[in-house]
């Protein structure tokens, strides 16, 4: 009875469900819902995982085997060793570090100079920078293809490099957005007394506005590690080079090759690990970030 | 940039100019100290207008251009082309195929992607207990890498008995589908819309599920006190309550549905007419070098997202005042 007390009222009334026969439904209703989720969410995790284990003919049995008879874990390292697995994972990683420092570095600066620096023609530059808001990259992939095989002014050729991934998540609205309201509510009068005792604007930056804004730049950091582990078609036109592909067209180049079904599944298990462990390990944060993000993105 | 301010202070005299954050000082900044701020200002902020103004503000003019221009196989222009592009486009059966299936897909989407979460998040929100294993659970897939996931449901997929979907409905003697081999291109469409919505609910659900909680619970109260049903109270007390989430989140998923994909790469691989938008945009620049008419596409897409995404980022600043 006690679980129904402390929460604070929704649809349905405390009272209403602590009537007998609405706290069986309730009961009924709730073991139903996680068995559903379970079987909708978990299994194809689990049959994923499973499948990688089985023989190259179990895996293609009809009807599938629920729990694989034979047990083969050197599935996982034939799909490591042989089909670069690991070399993929190692380079989505390194494009992620690089874009995630590059976009604290400049979007926080940037969003530092129009909140607090505020220099002449400040809020164009600004409104130009929200105003990419309405552009979804997806729809630039052409232009931007075309500015990395040949960037302009420096006529330097971007594909395969990891220029290529860390420049474009720099030219982020959404973070210069996030960044800016967050700076605008740090009070004036804590940089102006910094400004009295004898701090530069970086000085200011570094030790006044960064620790305080610890909680938006893990919102930013998050977003934009994510960002580039899902990304699929913009590295699949400037990461061409099978060495340097990342997890998501890593896994289209290997399929390529008429990669047997059971590789392929510990293959795919293999690849989806690291972002469940970053999620399990960050859970909280992405998912409050989720509502600080975008109820009012 | 310098002299304009300079003249601007001197044209308000020194003493009282109060551009700039305010000086607790005696006096404005003077003449030096203030082009100093300006000149620091840009120099924090000349890294990102370099990457803004190479992937972002110069892209979306170029875009524009190219649609105009003649390209050659390296997307070099070869002079102008006038509208030719947009007539190739208009003439190619394909652009209409993509045209059809990013209709559809989006359109689906809006009953499945766009219903499913919010009746789940209004359902989710009435159990106290196991919240943190449902919200964990819906979000998993969202972290998943969107090939992988795809690759997983194709199989899924499989056509033969081998398949997942199939071999439980052969054993409960249901007969079976070719799923996404299936003759019918807009049931097709609907078994991409169904593994696009299982890997991309879960923000709308935590999305839903805050905005759930910040219902005053007196509201509820007082519609039972008036009678009102379950289902009556839904609809007189959450739904205006959620109403600009539910409309921002309406524009924010036909953005999202209409760059879709992933789906058509690694499902069908655009066969049997079943390439989006997006899909023909890097077919054609990828396998036929048409970067001009990718580019045409392209700006079409651009222009229509454009319009939804601004009227969101206007509908969520009205809802912030």
């Amino acid at each position: 009875m006690s679980a129904f007390d402390a929460q604070t009222r929704t649809l349905i009334s405390r009272a209403q469900l602590n009537r007998p026969l609405a706290r069986r439904i309730y009961w009924v209703l709730l073991v139903a819902t996680i068995a559903v989720f379970t079987l909708v969410f978990l299994f194809p995790l689990y049959w994923v995982f499973s499948s990688g284990l089985k023989s190259a003919s179990e895996v293609l049995q009809s009807p599938p085997t629920l729990i694989p008879h034979s047990v083969s874990p050197h599935n996982y390292a034939t799909a490591w060793s042989d089909f670069n697995l690991g070399r993929y994972i190692l380079n989505t990683t390194y494009y992620a570090v690089g874009a995630l420092l590059l976009q604290l570095v400049f979007d926080v600066a940037a969003a530092y100079a129009l909140s607090k620096l505020r220099p002449v023609l400040g809020n164009v530059v600004l409104a130009l920078m929200l105003a990419t808001l309405m552009i979804p990259a997806t729809v630039l992939v052409i232009p931007n293809y075309l500015t990395a095989i040949n960037v302009p002014v420096l006529h330097l050729n971007l594909v395969n490099s990891p220029m290529a991934i860390w420049l474009p998540a720099v030219a982020n609205g959404f973070n210069i957005f996030l960044l800016k309201r967050f700076f605008d509510s740090i009070p004036e009068e804590l940089l102006a007394a910094a400004a009295i005792d004898g701090a530069g604007p970086l000085r200011a930056l570094w030790s006044i506005v960064l620790p305080m804004s610890r909680p938006i730049l893990g919102v930013v950091s998050i977003f934009g590690t994510v960002a580039v582990w899902k990304d699929v078609l913009w590295p699949l036109l400037v990461l061409t080079d099978p060495t340097k592909m990342t997890v998501n067209t890593g896994l289209l180049n290997l399929t390529g090759d008429g990669i047997p079904e059971n590789i392929l599944m510990a293959s795919l298990a293999i690849a989806s690990v690291p972002t469940i462990v970053f999620f399990l390990v960050f859970q909280r944060s992405i998912m409050s970030g989720l509502t600080t993000g975008s109820l009012k993105g | 940039m310098a002299t304009i301010n300079v003249s601007r202070a001197r044209a308000r005299g020194l003493p009282k100019a109060t551009d700039g954050p305010p000086d607790r000082g005696r006096r404005g900044p003077t003449l030096g100290r203030r082009v100093r701020r300006n000149l620091t200002g840009y120099v924090f902020l000349a890294g990102a207008i370099i990457c803004f103004a190479l992937w972002s503000w110069y892209p979306m003019i170029h875009e524009i251009l190219l649609s105009f221009q003649h390209l050659n196989l390296v997307g070099q222009s070869e002079g102008w082309g006038g509208w030719r592009n947009y007539e190739h486009m208009l003439n190619d059966p394909n652009f209409w195929t993509s045209v059809r299936v990013t209709l559809v897909f989006t359109g689906l989407a809006l009953i499945f992607g766009y219903a499913v979460p919010f009746v789940l998040a209004v359902g989710l929100n009435e159990f106290r207990h196991a919240a943190w294993y449902f919200r964990l659970l819906v979000y998993l897939p969202v972290m998943l890498p969107p090939v992988a996931a795809a690759y997983l449901w194709k199989w899924f997929y499989t056509p033969d008995d081998s398949g997942l979907f199939n071999a439980v409905l052969h054993d409960l003697h249901l007969p079976t589908s070719a799923w996404l081999q299936s003759s019918n291109n807009t049931f097709v469409i609907l078994c991409m819309v169904i593994f696009s919505t299982w890997s991309n609910m879960g923000s709308g659900v935590l999305i839903y599920l805050a905005a759930l909680q910040g219902i005053p619970g007196e509201l509820y109260e007082a519609a039972e006190l008036d009678g009102a049903g379950i289902l009556k109270r839904v609809w007189h007390v959450t739904i205006p309550q959620t109403r600009l989430i539910l409309s921002l989140m309406l524009l924010l998923q036909i953005v999202a549905t209409m760059q879709t994909f992933t789906e058509s790469l690694v499902l069908t691989g655009g066969a049997n007419g079943t390439g989006t938008l997006v899909y023909l945009v890097y077919q054609d620049a990828t396998n036929f070098n048409n970067f001009g008419g990718s580019a045409a596409i392209g700006t079409v897409l651009l222009l229509v997202l454009g319009l939804f995404s601004g009227a969101y980022l206007w509908l969520n600043r009205r809802g912030e005042d």
